[in-house]
Parts: structure tokens; sequence; C-alpha cells
């Protein structure tokens, strides 16, 4: 399995849904030279021991991710919002339906 | 139950172990090998599915015995001639191609008699049948999807897919003569004959390897003997390897 060989094909991500699971979840990633074998490669590699009821496969290159960099201006802002938590306001007494 | 009927029903659960348990093996050989990680535990997966179905087979086959032998009993300390499995399931791994285009052609005909056998009188074997027709459904899968992608690939992989299913044709016909032991089943309605699993596999093999751009080879003298214990040398190679631990220290246990 050298590095040559198995750059040849492209990565794709693999998401899993579990049995008893409502959200597919990201598993991990596999080379595979297509979207079937890709399909087929993530059965054979990630659902050996019954983990899942459903896969998705798509493209590495077709994810479009956030960049490590932007961090700050992406996810700092909402930091100091505790607002906008459920947990941040007290119910008050009496009230039972919200 | 007659005592020709029940020999007939051992001699066929052998038949069907051994092909599972051969090919087994050989697949297995692929196992830290294959070209990628991805298809290395696809076929280990394969490989672990078929001797898991040998494992049903040949517990089986020795109830029905009668001799007092279990499973490992009958895999590890018979001898070539005594193997029961289809000539094409001992062919050599070769190449990527070689290994499967010989998957494809047994899984095709592999998948149609599991279909037959789920239908029999005797439960056990309807069960096993059932159980492993699920097994082999996703093998022919795969097996179809990459004589498809090799043969319809590179210059190269069509050449070696062209060559590895020329190679294993001749050991193709064996898989469509019956004789007297599944006419036994047959007649019980335990088993089928195989004759009749043929216009399927044939239909099927010639759509794959039509989209896979291959050429039919054509019928001509096909080997066979398998069944009937009548071996490749290749088959005593196998077993040497296979058989080597359990009869060096035959009372150990995993």
């Amino acid at each position: 399995m050298s590095e040559e060989r198995s750059g040849a094909w492209p990565l794709w991500e693999v998401f899993i849904r579990s049995g008893h699971g409502l959200a597919h979840k990201h598993v991990g990633s596999l080379h595979a030279p297509d979207a079937q074998l890709a399909l087929q490669n993530a059965r054979d590699v990630y659902t050996r021991r019954n983990e899942g009821a459903s896969v998705w496969v798509v493209r590495s290159s077709d994810i479009v991710a956030s960049d490590p960099a932007d961090r700050e201006s992406f996810f700092g802002p909402a930091e100091s919002k505790v607002f906008r938590s459920p947990t941040h306001y007290t119910v008050p007494d009496g009230v039972k339906n919200l | 139950m007659s005592a020709p009927a029940e020999r007939a029903r051992v001699e066929f659960l052998l038949r069907m172990g051994d092909n599972a348990l051969v090919l087994g093996q050989r697949v297995a050989a692929w196992t830290g090998h294959a070209p990628v990680v991805e298809e290395d535990l696809a076929l280990s997966n394969v490989a672990l599915d078929l001797v898991g179905q040998a494992r049903l087979w040949l517990a089986y086959a020795g109830e029905c015995e009668g001799l007092g032998r279990d499973e490992d009993r009958l895999a590890f300390f018979r001898d070539a001639n005594e193997y029961r499995n289809v000539l094409l399931v001992e062919r050599p791994n070769g190449n990527y191609a070689d290994t499967m285009g010989r998957q494809f052609l047994f899984d095709a005909w592999h998948v149609e008699l599991l279909r037959a056998l789920a239908a029999s009188r005797d439960e056990r074997i309807s069960a096993i049948a059932q159980k492993a027709e699920r097994e082999v459904t996703y093998h022919l899968r795969r097996s179809g999807d990459w004589v498809i992608r090799l043969g319809d690939g590179t210059e190269q992989s069509h050449a070696l897919m062209q060559a590895a299913v020329d190679d294993l044709w001749p050991y193709t016909g064996e898989l469509f003569r019956s004789d007297e032991v599944e006419r036994e089943l047959a007649a019980r309605g335990e088993g089928c004959e195989l004759e009749g699993l043929h216009d399927a596999w044939s239909a099927r093999v010639a759509a794959v390897l039509a989209e896979a751009t291959l050429v039919r080879p054509k019928d001509g003298w096909m080997h066979a003997g398998g069944r009937r214990g009548r071996h490749s040398e290749h088959l005593s190679y196998l077993l040497a390897e296979m058989q080597s631990v359990p009869r060096a220290i035959p009372a150990e246990r995993w």
C-alpha cells in the first residue's frame, strides 16, 4: 500500500447512522476510485461490527470547511453571549409550559 | 432415512463446506497483501464470511455422518483426495484480476445455488443457505464491480482481466454437472440439480462481461473431478499450510 498507488484514488469522508441514531456521524475517511466502491469500502471498513444502518460518502474535496485561522473571528464573538443559551434564564415559579 | 440417502447428504454437505473453506483460505491469503488497506479489509471480510459458512456446513456434515467428527476434525484432518470442493476455488490467487475473476465466477454460481437451497425441505440446509445467501449477495456485488472496473479500466487492467477470465473459464463447466449426489438430494426436495442454475448464471456473467468490455470465452473442454476428490496439485499446498498447526498439535485448543 504505497503512497503513490493509494494516492491515485481520491479521498472520501464517511458518515454513518447507527441503528438508534437520528443523524449521520463522521467516522473517518478512505480511498476509493469512485462513489460506488467508496460506499462499499465504507461498508467493509467501518460497519464490520454492526455499527451502521445507513452510510454516506462524500468526496473530501467537496467539503467546504472553515479555516482554523478564522477561529477567533468565526467563533470568538459567541463566547461572551451567554444570554443566547436557554440555561441563562431562570424560569419564574409557577410557569408550567415554556 | 436410508443409508444411501444419508450418505448422499453428507457428501453434499462436504461439497458445500469445502467450497467455502477452500475459497475462504485462498482469499484470506491476501490479508496484509492487498493493494490498498480498504481492499485488504474487504477481502478479509469475504474470507471470514466463507469460513463461517464452511463451519456451519461441515458441522452439519459431521452430525449427519455420525462418526463423531466435528467441523474442525473435517477441516484439518482430511487429505486432498477427501476434499469435495470444485476445482475453481482452489485456483491460485495470481494477480488481482485472477482473484476477482475467480470470485465473480464462483459468487454468481454460489448465489444461485444458495437461493435454490433456501427452499430445501431440510430445515438446517435451508437455514444455512439463507444466512449465506445474504453474505454472498454482497460478495457478488463487489466481485462483479471489480471485474467491470478492471475490464473497462486501463489497457493493462483490461488485458489482465481478460486473461484471468480465459484462464478460469474451463473450470466453470463442473459447476453445472450434477451427479448422483445432487440428483438424490433434488429427488428428496433437499437440494437441487446444478444444470438448472446455468441460465441465471450465464445471463449474469454475460451482462457483467459485456459491461466490462470483455469477451466471453467459448465453452470448450472443461475440467472436472473436484467434487469427487480429484484435485489439482494446488489444493495439497493449500491444505498443507492450513492444516499444519492442528496436525502438529492435535489436542491444542485456541
